[in-house]
């Protein structure tokens, strides 16, 4: 079994926590209708992002998808630059440009952010591909949905990457949902990891709730990347919380069975490994608490500085359309 | 000016190239030659395509490039057209300056998801903090039944999208200037080339240069109509233009060369002078580059100064044809230009 240190443990669980807090703090403030961007969360599925990204370097490239805020945070994103981007703002980390779906930070790896299903994923090997040809060990990760698996990019990419063997690593959340489209309905063969073995590199599946299972698993795909021996697909099964968008739940309006969401609720991957390392006494509830309260403070100074930030003058709409050559 | 000058008769430019001591190159030597300067000096280059490690490879626009610069540098790609534009995508947006090279221009269209929704909105999707420095180069064909999937002219499309430079050199020094500007310019660029333009003479200098995009050039002054003309249209205008001359009709060529963004000053100023405007594309005139050139000079004050309706001169509105009958209906050539210019000069 892998080992996998108390303090690391410890930083997997703050972060999820943070993701988790940092998407509540948007259903919070939804309803004002003055975040004027269309949101996608994570909430339900923040252990994928905190126990991979836990093994990138800040040089390490990063490619997420419109449901991108838990990757972004994971990789070391000012959650400010989020919320003042969410709110249109020149502060925010595209200057108001690209709103929810489109976050960047180029000096973080993450270079931009698709919302075209599965758009990103080249785009991620392509990383991978300069890495290569400059000889140098960043590697590149790609996150994405069960619904990606399906576009004709996902398989080009898989096949140039295990071609040349890129350092990329391909994660894919299962949430079994495309907007409110079943897997069962969309694929014959619903485990996606299996697809690795149609390109001749390593897939394996692994429980997306479990985030030290998803640590265990990323640190091999990583190693792997890194040392220059090719890609991995990962396929991590989790279930999202919200509807496809927005703060509300779809169950409401039969989009899912309420009861397959409350089975997945009762695996609340926040929660289950809270309880565990409480029992463990890796953590006591009052530093939990203490924490807690830390995080909210913290997120909601940024929320009220995001919102309070300036908007673009409207002449910024005819701004960078082109780079211009220096 | 050595540089702006098409002279059409192959033996005749070479031995007036030899005369003035200038440098002679087709078009498609200048092409191998600007991506072989590209390679040499910026370690950022590489080529990516389909069919690379052919010999003779890409129409012989890459001869050579393979053998020499390695197979890190020059690139043989998987048959994934979109997938493919994505990884060049991706490179790019990390510093990399790739060329994807494709041998139709046909098989654009099955990379329009990576070139529309990625390549041409990374710069603002990201307040300009990811650039993409990619330049994809592609080819018209004609002829030979080459038919309705080998032989577009599809710049029109992308001509119609902020974020994407559309470039349509067509002479030997401005496929060399151009292609170069294009591979430095940091944006994503269509660089659209016409295989009947590829044995084509004219002068190339043999150090590196660089052809601004998006200035147009008169290949021919004139004053009594303007030519607007395209690609491998300039050369049959610039035909047109000789025997018009023979029956008084002195016509000015225009060559855009690049049609986003569209050197909109050089042509109304032409036809402000002139009055009459003839517009030559290689393609159907319908929602392309030559309504866009007949619209930006209706909404400037050259408008005012037409002494006769303007005319569009391109590919029939109809797919490509094979049968040889066909084809021939099909497309337009000096003659068709010579027509509409008549026209225009009796209205």
């Amino acid at each position: 079994m892998y080992a996998i240190a108390p303090a690391t443990q410890l930083e997997l669980f703050w972060m999820m926590l943070f993701i988790r807090r940092f998407e509540e703090k948007i259903c919070e403030v939804y309803g004002a209708q003055d975040m004027k961007t269309p949101v996608h969360l994570c909430i339900g599925q923040e252990a994928i992002a905190a126990g991979v990204c836990a093994h990138l370097d800040r040089a390490d490239h990063l490619t997420t998808t419109h449901r991108g805020h838990g990757h972004c945070l994971a990789k070391g994103m000012d959650p400010y630059r989020l919320y003042a981007e969410f709110y249109g703002r020149t502060e925010g980390c595209c200057h108001g440009k690209g709103g929810s779906m489109h976050p960047a930070d180029p000096e973080l790896g993450i270079s931009g952010t698709s919302a075209i299903v599965g758009g990103g994923i080249p785009t991620a090997v392509g990383a991978a591909l300069a890495s290569f040809l400059r000889r140098e060990k960043r590697v590149s990760v790609v996150f994405f949905g069960d619904g990606a698996s399906e576009e004709g990019v996902f398989h080009e990419s898989l096949n140039f990457a295990a071609l040349k063997k890129l350092p990329v690593v391909f994660v894919c959340e299962n949430n079994f949902y495309a907007t409110g489209s079943p897997l069962s309905s969309r694929q014959p063969h619903p485990e996606i990891w299996r697809h690795a073995a149609g390109y001749g590199i390593p897939g394996l599946a692994a429980d997306g709730n479990d985030v030290l299972a998803v640590y265990a698993s990323a640190a091999g795909a990583v190693a792997r990347a890194r040392a220059g021996e090719g890609p991995t697909l990962l396929e991590y099964t989790t279930y999202r919380w919200k509807g496809h968008v927005g703060p509300d739940c779809d169950c409401a309006r039969g989009v899912r069975p309420l009861a397959e969401l409350e089975a997945w609720q009762e695996r609340c991957p926040v929660a289950g490994f809270l309880k565990k390392l409480l029992e463990a006494g890796l953590v006591t509830q009052a530093q939990y608490d203490a924490r807690l309260a830390e995080m909210d403070a913290r997120l909601d100074a940024d929320l009220a500085k995001a919102k309070a930030a300036p908007y673009p003058e409207p002449h910024a709409l005819h701004a960078d359309v082109y780079h211009q050559r220096s | 000016m050595p540089w702006t000058k098409i002279i059409l008769d192959k033996s005749a430019a070479l031995s007036k190239l030899t005369e003035g001591g200038l440098r002679a190159a087709t078009y498609c030597e200048a092409l191998c030659e600007a991506q072989a300067q590209l390679l040499e000096t910026d370690d950022a280059v590489f080529l990516l395509g389909e069919g690379l490690d052919e010999p003779g490879g890409v129409f012989g626009s890459i001869a050579g490039l393979s053998e020499r610069f390695g197979n890190r540098r020059v690139l043989d790609s998987p048959l994934a057209e979109n997938g493919m534009t994505g990884i060049a995508v991706g490179a790019a947006m990390v510093g990399m300056r790739p060329i994807f090279i494709h041998m139709r221009m046909d098989f654009l269209p099955m990379c329009m998801d990576q070139i529309v929704n990625h390549a041409a909105k990374w710069n603002y999707m990201t307040g300009g903090r990811t650039n993409v420095p990619l330049v994809i180069r592609s080819i018209i064909g004609r002829g030979w039944g080459s038919a309705a999937q080998h032989s577009q002219g599809l710049h029109g499309f992308f001509a119609q999208v902020p974020g994407l430079k559309v470039v349509l050199p067509s002479t030997p020094y401005d496929a060399k200037g151009l292609l170069i500007a294009a591979v430095r310019d940091g944006n994503p660029v269509m660089f659209i080339e016409h295989r009947w333009l590829y044995a084509n003479t004219g002068f190339v200098p043999a150090e590196m240069y660089e052809v601004p995009l998006g200035q147009g050039v008169v290949r021919r002054k004139g004053r009594d109509i303007t030519v607007v003309a395209l690609s491998h249209m300039v050369w049959a205008a610039i035909r047109a233009a000789e025997i018009l001359a023979t029956e008084g009709i002195d016509v000015e060529v225009i060559d855009p060369r690049t049609v986003r963004p569209l050197d909109a000053g050089l042509i109304c100023e032409s036809v402000a002078r002139t009055g009459r405007l003839v517009i030559a594309d290689v393609a159907s005139p319908s929602g392309g580059c030559s309504a866009e050139i007949a619209a930006c000079v209706a909404e400037s004050e050259a408008v005012r100064t037409l002494k006769a309706p303007l005319r569009r001169v391109g590919f029939a509105e109809t797919p490509t044809p094979c049968s040889p009958v066909l084809e021939a209906a099909f497309y337009p050539d000096h003659t068709h230009i010579a027509d509409a210019v008549r026209a225009c000069m009796q209205a």
